[in-house]
């Protein structure tokens, strides 16, 4: 008994168990997925092989880079790069950034007015959405910034004392 | 896999000045906000090419069995703070939220009665994968506020947590070589299927609830389907990856994380997941902050949404969610799921010429408005609640007892389900079948006022549906015939 379990390891990789419920769920998937795909297949399966990738090869990138570029412009606190090790600047632009941009990449089609009948269809104001996210960014920026200055002025605090006894 | 480092053709960074400007600026932090400087890692590759590396070179490489230059080398992922633990955090916030979204989504589908008439089946191809279904009820009045609330409030919050959790396991898709075995190449389809599905199911989800229908079919079908196909590798992937989530859990404190400052943050250490860099740059930010980076985007997202589905003063904390402001002001001044121009309804249509008919077997009475007003009006305080996931607290509807009204169509005991039709040209939700349960129940109404007032046109002057936890789209305006006891 357990020699067969063992030789089938050797040569699938997994146990039979894996090969079962994989084999299981790619059924259910194709059952699901005719009726799916049924209509504008390629459109669908274009939107689904993109869902896979969008973010792992498009968004990733993206914000890989950016973060990369601001960590160039932003010098640390003791004058050296910004992602010197403690941190530095840049989780101050990093943190807040980030929420913006997220509220904008789940929000976009009401923020950036992607939604033509909108206002028909629900009779309510369109033009609300843009100005709503820039508020948020701003408030955003601005509550990193407070956190920034109480901590620099608790960081020169600490300093002094030991300015002091020196 | 750490060998690959100091292959000839791959060396380390070694002290040439491109090498060192690279690494003082590609300290990657991490955070799902901070892509620690993974693109750093593709110094070694323009080392390599600098050393003259031809293609031939390049082609021994990867027929050797190393992986060629670029992302599928493990050095080239540099945050210290990827790793299993921190990938398994996520990870559990998901395990308990899907779940949660898949059974409310699935509780969505049900409340539309799709099994009850072919007007009410937005899918009708759905085979066995409706299984499941059951007469939805109308107690208490606001389960599908609460269902359909959690599941588009909770797919919004959870957004930055997917985000995260993909960006925690990038490695793994870039893992060499791309298939080990036949078990790993399957593997990969499931995951193909697990994260197309997850996102797919987020996008077409998120572009509806905005109606930025931009999606390539019908969203019931796209989403519907999209879920069932998702869920079969969710199951795949969580028998086999929770114990393996269950063990990295538990190789940290979460308590002891969370005092943990970016200046002390270390890399875990390296394990069989490949996830742990090993070549770590130094950290730029703490697994708290990333933790709390993502957790903040879930809480912010959380505030500029959750009041569309709770209504009253809360309503405008939803800045940037669609049904955060009020359409206007008065009795009539509530959340309008579709205007009466948008659906094409004409003056004459809903004017003095209107007639509502009221049939059964072997009866037809056609009345006036002012005759169904002279019929015992009754009182209902009711939401609406949409499949987007906004609703409004109870509005004080009246008007004539549904039940009432199949009396009157030769049904005095027991009432039969009803077929509702509107005046609405065509659109998906002109028709639908309510079940003898929702038709029985005494708060529902073919409701004449609201709060006081006549109907406006946008919420169905001169008559609409008004049922206990109905769907928002169920409670047909505009209503002009009835006919009891024949599903469509």
């Amino acid at each position: 008994m357990s020699r067969l379990p063992s030789g089938f390891r050797a040569r699938y990789g997994a146990s039979p168990l894996h090969l079962l419920l994989v084999l299981c769920s790619f059924a259910l998937a194709l059952y699901a997925g005719v009726r799916l795909l049924k209509g504008d297949t390629v459109g669908v399966a274009v939107w689904f092989v993109a869902a896979a990738l969008v973010h792992d090869l498009v968004l990733l990138p993206l914000y890989t880079v950016t973060d990369r570029a601001l960590q160039l412009l932003l010098p640390g606190r003791d004058g050296g790069s910004g992602a010197r090790a403690g941190g530095g600047w840049i989780n101050y632009v990093r943190v807040p950034g980030f929420v913006s941009l997220l509220l904008l990449v789940v929000w976009y089609p009401l923020i950036l007015r992607r939604v033509p009948g909108f206002q028909l269809t629900t009779g309510l104001a369109p033009g609300t959405f843009l100005g709503h996210w820039l508020l948020i960014t701003a408030a955003l920026f601005a509550g990193s910034a407070l956190c920034l200055l109480v901590s620099t002025v608790r960081a020169a605090r600490q300093r002094q004392p030991r300015a002091r006894k020196r | 896999m750490d060998a690959e480092e100091s292959r000839p053709d791959a060396p380390p960074p070694v002290p040439d000045g491109s090498t060192r400007e690279v690494n003082a600026a590609a300290e990657p932090g991490s955070g799902p906000a901070d892509p620690r400087g993974e693109v750093h890692g593709s110094t070694p590759t323009r080392q390599g090419e600098k050393a003259e590396e031809s293609k031939v070179g390049r082609l021994k490489a990867v027929l050797a069995g190393g992986p060629p230059p670029g992302p599928t080398r493990p050095g080239f992922w540099r945050s210290p703070i990827r790793g299993p633990w921190l990938t398994s955090v996520f990870g559990l916030v998901l395990l308990i939220g899907i779940p949660v979204m898949f059974v409310t989504g699935l509780l969505s589908y049900a409340a539309y009665n799709p099994d009850l008439a072919a007007v009410n089946d937005q899918t009708p191809d759905k085979g066995w994968l409706g299984f499941y279904l059951f007469s939805w009820p109308t107690d208490p009045s606001w389960l599908y506020r609460l269902t359909q609330g959690v599941h588009v409030t909770l797919g919004v919050v959870l957004v930055p947590v997917l985000l995260a959790k993909l960006w925690s396991v990038i490695p793994r898709l870039f893992s060499w070589p791309p298939v080990r075995s036949v078990a790993h190449a399957v593997e990969r389809l499931s995951l193909l299927l697990l994260v197309g599905g997850a996102l797919f199911e987020f996008v077409t989800g998120l572009l509806n609830v905005q109606l930025h229908y931009i999606f390539p079919g019908s969203f019931y079908t796209l989403h519907f389907y999209g879920a069932w196909v998702f869920i079969g590798a969710f199951v795949v992937h969580i028998t086999f990856r929770v114990p393996v989530m269950v063990r990295a859990l538990r190789s940290r404190r979460l308590r002891t994380e969370l005092r943990t400052d970016t200046a002390a943050t270390v890399p875990e250490p390296p394990d069989a997941t490949g996830l742990v860099s090993p070549r770590p740059a130094p950290a730029t930010i703490s697994r708290r902050g990333a933790l709390g980076t993502v957790g903040l985007g879930s809480l912010v997202l959380f505030a500029v949404t959750a009041g569309q589905s709770i209504g009253g003063s809360l309503r405008r904390t939803a800045l940037l969610a669609p049904h955060g402001q009020e359409p206007g002001s008065g009795p009539n001044g509530f959340q309008i799921n579709k205007t009466a121009a948008s659906v094409g309804i004409r003056a004459t249509d809903i004017g003095p010429q209107w007639r509502l008919v009221v049939r059964g077997p072997g009866h037809e009475s056609i009345l006036t408005r002012e005759q169904v007003l002279a019929l015992p009006q009754h009182e209902a305080a009711l939401p609406i609640a949409c499949v987007e996931g906004w609703s409004t607290a109870d509005q004080h509807w009246s008007g004539v007892r549904l039940r009432d009204l199949a009396a009157m169509a030769g049904f005095p005991g027991q009432a039969p389900e009803v077929f509702v039709e509107s005046v609405e040209r065509g659109g998906s939700f002109g028709s639908t079948v309510l079940r003898a349960n929702q038709v029985q129940d005494p708060r529902s109404l073919l409701a004449l006022r609201v709060n006081g007032a006549d109907l406006s046109p946008d919420h169905g002057y001169p008559a609409r549906i008004i049922v206990p936890a109905n769907p928002g789209v169920h409670n047909t305006k505009w209503v002009t015939r009835l006919t009891f006891g024949a599903a469509s």
